[in-house]
């Protein structure tokens, strides 16, 4: 019996399917705890308001529950109690048994800030400059509500003004700067330069004007101030202006709550990092990945395809060929950092340094081209990601039936018109999910970015509406740096937590957007080419 | 190697009727891959508008002696022929020769029916357009005669536009056969055209093979030695990669002229 046991292969079969499954559990356990962790955060949580004996009071949200260590059944909880500038800290454990009273109060408000961190607190006045505009409570919440969209306008208005007129002037002067160097470089007659340094002098007054602007619109936002109480009594006092987002969790309903939670949601996707990164938006890292990505894709995916289709078809097979083919695969599976370094030299250093010296002196010593940009990382990443596209794209071919071959050939097609209208549309497919892999890895590699162009903080997009419009010099911002630098990097890790996993998530979202994209694509092409291998 | 040995042992008797006017002259050909001789001085003439049937056991060089006629062994690298092929008295082997012109000539259909992953309709009108063949009428004018001739027209005139994977395989083949026709060869190769199919399927395929031969030259490679007696009028067989006997295939199944022949076609070997 035991012999037949084996003979069948049945403890085989188990080997293979518990190896299945246990790959499952593993990646099922990472985007579960991904989800459950990133979809978690904006959510709104009750406040709770806890009586120590000592006769303390603590205010915050429940963010965890553990068992103290070498003790079985007592629990103590992690509180996020906020207001970073009363209490030095976002974060404080509760022995549970020390706990005398647990409620909910109605009437706390949170005031998501600029500066600081949350706030917990309840509303007992507000002021403007030394008049009392509204007492506490529900009074003090609804005066405070036009305040607040006031404050926002005025917000905006600043936003306007520094990004558009200013953003502009400075452009403009940046210009005139290069202008007066660059005439002085060349040894331009004295007229032509002293007018040039007039026109400068005049963008200089200008600029004067704006700043003033500016500086009245931010005094005036400086006026409104919240008098607030914190849960011990402390009275404090915060500026209307600070505030980015006030809503009473306590009291709000639950369609209430998941309209805080799309509006928080719609900040993260949208919004600029604020407090080092770990608060505010990340559109910045979203917007520079999938350029990257895109840029990474334009580069490698017609590069990879033409020297596969030469490998493959046209190439003599030999000795050399066979050569080739193994120096290609290797490349594949050289580490990513190394390709960081040899883009950090050839790139940024050498191609780079050449382009600045020739077509930027006038700016030199600060580097244009060569130090790292968007360009630079997209490059030294297609360089990463085009084995890959090779290595796919070849066995693609190779798997077109020779009939299919022979038969445009039988027909007195050149070898050209054979793989333009046979081969290729066959082995597309096939191709594309080369393509797809290449790109996944791409999209997700951090490493070689770090040393290329990517930086913790770059709120000028590398798009934008100055000429010419695409700023490949620039530096950028990455999801994947963005991980590593909120989590690790931060002075808060722990308030910073939430950012990195709401961050995975939206990582692990785009590559698997882009790989849903190409796989529906495929799917298409597979069904019109239904005799291909794939 | 092992074949060649044997042959050159054996010492095989052979007997050649001589073919007048042959559109396609095979003149002491032999062929090699890399070491291994794979044609022995072959020398054959293959009548117009008639068709001819290569029968022989499998390895014995008649699939390499049919594409040696549109020079479709070029592809392997290692192939190399002497002696000389002729189509319509031009050697088609000479370094001037162009294969383009030779393979719209020498149309082929395979033994696997490999229509190109496009429609019904741009796979018949492939072959022209390829050639710089655009105009619209002419291409509906040749994709419908050829279709025709194919017998597969009535099928599938309603969905030229369809995908010619979606055909089962006898019509495959059949548009494979459609697809040849459509530039208009004057020489219609086959390699075992029906070895993949269901008797029905072949018996469509004979019949159009039987209407094709009013207009065009046919050589065919078959396995069937009943295939090869219904529907061809010569019939050429191989040992070996010798040609033992070549004669009118009335003659070849009911009194063979070489003892070697008669083995073979009474199935006594093989």
């Amino acid at each position: 019996m035991s012999l037949k046991f084996w003979r069948a292969g049945d403890p085989f079969i188990w080997l293979t399917g518990s190896a299945l499954a246990l790959c499952l559990l593993m990646i099922t356990g990472l985007v579960s705890i991904i989800l459950y962790n990133g979809l978690g955060v904006f959510w709104p949580k009750d406040i709770e308001l806890l009586r120590l004996h000592s006769g303390e009071v603590v205010m915050g949200r429940q963010v965890d529950r553990q068992t103290i260590p070498e003790t079985d059944e007592k629990f103590r909880l992690q509180l996020k109690i906020g207001n970073r500038d009363a209490y030095g800290l976002d974060f404080r454990w509760v022995d549970e048994a020390l706990i005398t009273v647990r409620e909910i109060p109605a009437g706390v408000v949170v005031f998501e800030r600029l500066e600081w961190g949350d706030a917990y607190v309840f509303i007992k006045a507000i002021y403007e400059g030394d008049k009392r505009l509204a007492g506490e409570g529900e009074e003090g919440w609804q005066v405070l509500q036009p305040l607040l969209e006031a404050s926002e306008e005025r917000w905006q208005r600043m936003e306007e003004l520094e990004r558009g007129e200013i953003g502009e002037l400075n452009y403009r002067m940046e210009e005139q700067r290069l202008e007066v160097r660059r005439l002085l470089l060349e040894n331009a007659p004295a007229e032509e330069r002293a007018r040039a340094e007039e026109k400068n002098a005049e963008l200089w007054r200008e600029y004067e004007e704006l700043s003033e602007r500016l500086v009245r619109l931010r005094a005036e936002n400086e006026r409104t101030e919240v008098v607030v109480e914190l849960a011990a009594g402390q009275e404090r006092r915060i500026k209307v202006a600070d505030i980015v987002r006030a809503y009473r969790p306590n009291d709000l309903s639950t369609p209430g709550k998941i309209a805080v939670y799309l509006s928080k949601g719609w900040e993260f996707l949208a919004g600029q990092p604020r407090e080092s990164n770990t608060e505010g938006g990340v559109f910045p890292a979203l917007f520079g990945t999938v350029m990257m990505v895109m840029l990474m894709s334009l580069a490698a995916v017609p590069f990879g395809i033409l020297a596969a289709l030469y490998l493959r078809e046209y190439a003599r097979q030999g000795f050399f060929v066979r050569l080739v083919r193994i120096a290609v695969n290797n490349l594949a599976g050289v580490p990513s950092i190394v390709f960081g370094m040899f883009g950090l030299g050839f790139f940024v250093y050498g191609v780079g340094g050449s382009i600045d010296r020739l077509f930027y002196s006038e700016t030199l010593p600060t580097p244009t081209y060569g130090t790292g940009g968007i360009l630079w990382a997209s490059l030294t990443l297609a360089l990463l990601t085009v084995p890959v596209v090779i290595v796919a794209t070849e066995e693609a071919l190779a798997a077109v039936p020779r009939e299919l071959r022979e038969g445009s050939l039988a027909l007195g097609s050149t070898k050209f018109q054979m793989i333009w209208s046979v081969v290729l549309p066959s082995a597309l497919p096939g191709i594309l999910t080369g393509v797809i892999l290449a790109t996944a890895r791409g999209a997700g590699e951090v490493a070689p970015l770090m040393i290329t162009g990517v930086v913790k903080l770059a709120p000028d997009l590398p798009v934008d509406s100055y000429w010419p419009f695409f700023h490949l010099e620039r530096k950028f911002m990455h999801l994947g740096f963005h991980i590593y630098d909120v989590g690790f990097q931060s002075p808060n890790v722990e308030a910073a937590r939430p950012m990195v996993y709401t961050t995975a998530l939206l990582l692990l979202l785009i590559v698997l957007m882009l790989n849903l994209t190409a796989i529906v694509v495929r799917n298409k092409l597979r069904r019109r080419y239904a005799s291909s291998a794939f | 190697m092992s074949d060649a040995k044997l042959v050159e042992d054996m010492e095989l008797e052979t007997a050649v009727v001589a073919v007048d006017n042959p559109i396609v002259e095979v003149d002491n050909v032999n062929m090699f891959y890399g070491e291994a001789q794979a044609l022995f001085d072959i020398a054959i003439g293959i009548p117009e508008r008639q068709v001819t049937a290569f029968i022989g056991p499998s390895g014995c060089g008649k699939s390499t002696l049919l594409r040696s006629l549109n020079r479709l062994n070029d592809l392997v690298e290692s192939a190399r022929i002497e002696g000389q092929v002729r189509v319509g008295g031009e050697d088609i082997y000479t370094p001037e020769f162009d294969v383009i012109d030779l393979r719209r000539r020498v149309g082929m259909v395979f033994q696997k029916s490999n229509p190109f992953p496009k429609s019904i309709y741009e796979n018949v009108a492939y072959g022209l357009r390829i050639a710089g063949e655009n105009r619209r009428s002419v291409l509906d004018d040749a994709v419908e005669r050829s279709l025709k001739a194919a017998a597969l027209w009535d099928e599938v005139k309603d969905r030229l536009k369809g995908n010619a994977l979606g055909l089962s395989g006898g019509q495959q083949q059949r548009l494979c056969i459609a697809r040849t026709l459509a530039v208009e060869p004057e020489v219609v190769l086959m390699d075992e055209p029906c070895s993949a199919l269901d008797p029905i399927a072949t018996v469509r395929i004979e019949e159009t093979i039987s209407e094709l031969k009013k207009d065009y030259t046919i050589v065919i490679v078959t396995h069937n030695l009943q295939q090869a007696a219904r529907i061809s009028d010569l019939t050429a067989f191989f040992y070996l990669g010798k040609l033992i006997e070549y004669s009118g295939t009335q003659q070849m199944f009911t009194k063979p002229g070489l003892k070697q022949t008669e083995d073979y076609v009474t199935g006594r070997f093989g």
